[in-house]
């Protein structure tokens, strides 16, 4: 099967029904995807499929119909996106391992509601579980982001 | 001292007996510095200045030798070591490095002493040292215990001292200069001309000069990097998707596996079919390991897919099949055969509470287990080869992990090399090597083949070391406005006694994980009693982020509210006049100021109060809560502590904000329950645990007024529950007494 991810187009030899997450990690070695549930119920797995924020776990191969992006696509170190540069001044992760998925929520947020209030914030990033206790700092990063995006 | 001396003695006859191979002890070892386990591999080109600074011409590498769980222990050991090196902040490296009995910690084994924080008798001071010596004899390179900063406050320094020292001894041979008229800058020695002479430079002429024993250290002034805010290690990787955790390894020919195990938690198998599973696409092995079955496969689904299709007939579990039973035998565990300690005695409890005419105020509470269910779940990766196995894995205690790695593989302890890396969560967890044991024995069955085993989340969370459930039965008097008299007796199973015992170590006396948050408290009251009884184990239990104090705060701060209530005394102005430590005093202000404590709150709202001291920090909490149409909803919480030096305050105050959070959180929601013998959560959906939509407004205020520094990745857990349980009866009237507080409330 055929799928464009991060702007190249791979091939990919597997089960239409293994799950895009283990696509990533397993076959495309794009670990930056993390498993943490399985049954979205925790976000880290976030990516994108076009310009929407999708759970990779419960995303199968087969219907993956559209460009997928994940947390390497959208910046890298010295060449952040500016969520990630958020992120960064904000020293929001604490372990970060559900970070990746954090950042693909957020920017796909702020690419539809560049100016979210604390509500919709809640409501756009509630699926993303945090262990450790980061949501504060992650508000104040997604305030700072859209404002930072905003200044272009 | 006595009784502490005896532990070092006879964990140190155990532990030599149990550790063999790689953990050679011996008398020696203690009165020698060992031997810097950094020589091993180093380059011809590089330095090793002590076991904790590599010069390589490609820069400077500080060792943190503690685990990297998203609590920033590394990044803080490394200001402390870069501040005396004169260190650049922005291009130093750090890593964890080879686990080594040279990278003990000496205050890990501080909070079970039978001697309270705030203790500083001779005595106290006596069995604090004996606990240096100990886990000094045993290797203890531990992460845990919030004692990474008490442990390296003065190693790191020390060390970087040496090293800096060096390298001026190195730049005053190849200049010809007296070392006195040299300064450091910048990961540079500074000539008096302004020249720099960088300090991998000088890496001919260090590796020859040995470093002093006891360098001076900057005095407190004189500090530039501890205390400022700098970009903690880790946060551009962290934010990139960079970060390489255990989960992540990848190696040339790796095989993925997954392993289940008996849910009936340390029973082992009856009957397996491998025979499907085996024949499955992707397959290369079904094999069966200890207590359980593992697959191996061409990918980790493949592995989680065929390992369904095993048809397996589990042995039955040998404690109480469900939570009834087991809060039955809680319950049934306040007798005198079960009596464990009874470190609180202060006055005439029983006269005061049997006094003719005295109204004697009763409770019970209850806490239930709890998963440590990092976001991570638990993997290895091993690779045996030659006969030498190599592990990759996140750890809380590497050597430890090493020796049950070589058990379970068959080979000499000498033969294993861990490699630690970096960690999604642990609180505790990782404590435990069960999981590396599986890797190293699926390894073994595969020689060659590098294998990546990772769990899924349901075998996680139905395959923890809980936090054990607890009871505590208090009875009190109040009178004039205060409380005259509390007795407050805990029943719970020790985790210390299931650690130890899965260690092949006995547990001596009594355990204070029992009754920690409660004993060990500052506060005065003229009849006081806190008597701790042991339950047996039942489920396998562990430390779980504060451990002992993380139910016991809530049980004795729960009940001190409802006494003062009784009293009809004011939270903040009772317990200000009953507190005996000045630093508590301090903190307990600070969130009065804080909070503004005293000034009304909108209608439906509600303030609670509590107040903890654990692992030797003084933490206050007020929370506030809003009764809506939707439920509960927590709006603010303020949050202060003294930790005596603030080493990095970025990480101290996420830290705050994670410990209130992690607190309040399962509280609200969290529970592990068993039904036959086993588990019943087995994802996120059924153990829940605070959004984003959920989190309060946070306030935090880190004091540094004590005069010992220490540890914070704990010590804001244990007052969040009872905090929020005294802003939910001030809105509502209800008074909770049992975790978690879902069962008898909604929570927006």
């Amino acid at each position: 099967m055929r799928l464009v991810v991060n702007g190249i187009a791979r091939q990919v030899e597997a089960e239409g029904d293994m799950p895009l997450l283990w696509v990533l990690r397993d076959i495309l070695g794009l670990h930056g995807v993390k498993y943490g549930c399985g049954i979205a119920q925790c976000g880290a797995c976030t990516v994108w499929l076009g310009a929407q924020a999708v759970r990779s776990c419960q995303t199968l191969l087969r219907d993956v119909d559209q460009p997928v992006t994940t947390i390497e696509g959208l910046g890298r170190p010295g060449a952040l996106h500016p969520v990630q540069q958020a992120w960064v001044a904000h020293k929001v992760a604490q372990c970060g391992y559900c970070q990746s998925g954090q950042i693909m929520q957020a920017a796909a947020l702020l690419a539809q509601t560049p100016e979210p209030t604390d509500a919709q914030i809640d409501d756009a990033m509630q699926g993303n579980l945090c262990r450790c206790g980061t949501y504060p700092r992650i508000r104040a990063a997604i305030h700072a982001a859209a404002a930072a995006m905003k200044a272009g | 001292m006595a009784r502490s001396a005896k532990i070092a003695r006879r964990s140190f006859l155990i532990g030599s007996a149990l550790v063999a191979g790689g953990l050679a002890f011996g008398y020696w070892r203690f009165v020698t510095p060992g031997p810097n386990p950094l020589r091993v591999g180093l380059g011809p080109d590089q330095a090793t200045l002590n076991p904790y600074v590599i010069l390589a011409p490609g820069g400077v590498t500080v060792i943190a030798p503690r685990a990297a769980m998203g609590q920033g222990a590394q990044s803080a050991l490394a200001m402390l070591l870069a501040e005396e090196m004169d260190l650049d902040w922005e291009t130093l490296r750090v890593i964890h490095g080879p686990p080594s009995d040279v990278y003990y910690n000496g205050a890990a084994t501080a909070e079970a002493l039978p001697f309270a924080p705030t203790d500083h008798s001779l005595l106290a001071r006596g069995a604090r040292e004996a606990g240096q010596v100990a886990a000094k004899f045993l290797g203890l390179q531990l992460t845990g215990g919030s004692s990474s900063i008490p442990d390296g406050f003065d190693k790191m320094r020390r060390a970087g001292a040496a090293a800096r020292a060096v390298l001026l001894q190195a730049a005053a041979r190849r200049t010809g200069l007296q070392p006195e008229v040299l300064k450091t800058a910048g990961s540079a020695v500074i000539l008096p001309d302004g020249t720099r002479l960088r300090y991998v430079d000088l890496i001919p002429e260090a590796r020859s000069i040995a470093p002093p024993q006891d360098p001076p250290l900057k005095p407190r002034e004189a500090w530039r990097l501890i205390g400022r805010r700098v970009l903690r290690k880790g946060i551009e990787a962290r934010s990139t998707g960079t970060e390489r955790y255990g989960i992540d390894m990848v190696l040339p020919g790796m095989v993925f596996a997954t392993v289940r195990r008996n849910p009936h938690l340390g029973a082992g198998v009856r009957r397996l079919d491998m025979s499907k599973a085996a024949a499955a696409r992707g397959v290369h092995k079904v094999m069966p390991v200890r207590g359980g079955y593992a697959v191996v496969a061409d990918n980790t689904w493949r592995a989680f897919q065929a390992a369904d299709l095993v048809q397996v007939d589990w042995a039955p579990a040998t404690y109480p099949a469900d939570s009834a039973a087991m809060f039955a035998e809680v319950a049934g565990s306040f007798t005198e055969a079960r009596r464990d300690s009874r470190l609180k005695d202060e006055g005439d409890v029983e006269a005061a509470l049997s006094a003719p005419g005295a109204e004697v105020i009763e409770a019970e509470y209850r806490a239930p287990y709890l998963a440590h269910a990092p976001l991570e779940p638990m993997n290895a990766t091993a690779w045996l080869r030659d006969g030498a196995l190599t592990i990759w894995a996140g750890c809380q205690v590497p050597l430890y992990a090493a020796s049950a790695a070589a058990r379970a593989a068959g080979i000499p302890a000498d033969r294993v090399s861990l490699h630690v890396l970096p960690m999604g969560g642990s609180f505790g967890r990782r404590l435990e090597d069960d999981f590396i044991a599986q890797a190293a024995e699926v390894a073994a069955a595969m020689p060659g083949v590098p294998v990546k085993m990772t769990w899924s989340r349901e075998e996680d969370m139905t395959h923890d070391f809980c936090r054990p459930l607890a009871m505590a039965r208090g009875r009190g008097r109040v009178g004039r406005g205060r409380i005259e008299a509390l007795d407050l007796a805990i029943a719970a199973p020790s985790t210390t006694a299931s650690q130890m015992g899965r260690l092949g170590l006995p547990s001596m006396g009594p355990d204070t994980a029992i009754v920690a948050g409660a004993w060990d408290q500052p506060l005065a009251i003229e009849a006081l009693r806190i008597t701790g009884y042991r339950v047996p184990e039942m489920a396998p239990v562990s430390s779980w982020r504060s451990v002992g104090a993380s139910v016991n705060g809530f049980f004795h701060e729960g009940f001190i509210d409802e006494l003062l209530q009784a009293a009809g005394a004011d939270p903040l102005q009772a317990r200000l006049r009953m507190i005996t430590d000045a630093p508590s005093r301090k903190v307990l202000e600070a969130v009065g100021e804080m909070s503004s404590w005293g000034a009304p709150l909108p209608a439906g709202w509600g303030r609670g109060l509590a107040f903890t001291l654990s692992f030797g920090v003084p933490v206050a909490e007020v929370v506030d809560v809003e009764q809506t149409d939707q439920g509960l909803s927590i709006r603010r919480a303020f949050v202060a502590a003294d930790l005596g030096v603030v080493v990095d305050p970025v990480t101290t105050q996420s830290q705050m904000q994670g410990g209130l959070i992690w607190g309040l959180g399962h509280a609200m929601g969290a529970e592990i329950t068993f039904a036959r013998g086993a588990i019943e959560q087995r994802n996120f959906d059924s153990y829940p645990f605070l959004r984003i939509s959920q989190c309060p407004e946070i306030h935090t205020r880190a004091l540094e007024v004590g005069d010992r520094v220490h540890g914070i990745g704990e010590p804001c857990v244990p007052p969040a529950a009872p905090a929020l349980a005294a802003a939910i009866f001030r809105a509502t009237g209800k008074r909770l007494r049992e975790m978690p507080f879902s069962r008898q409330v909604d929570f927006a």
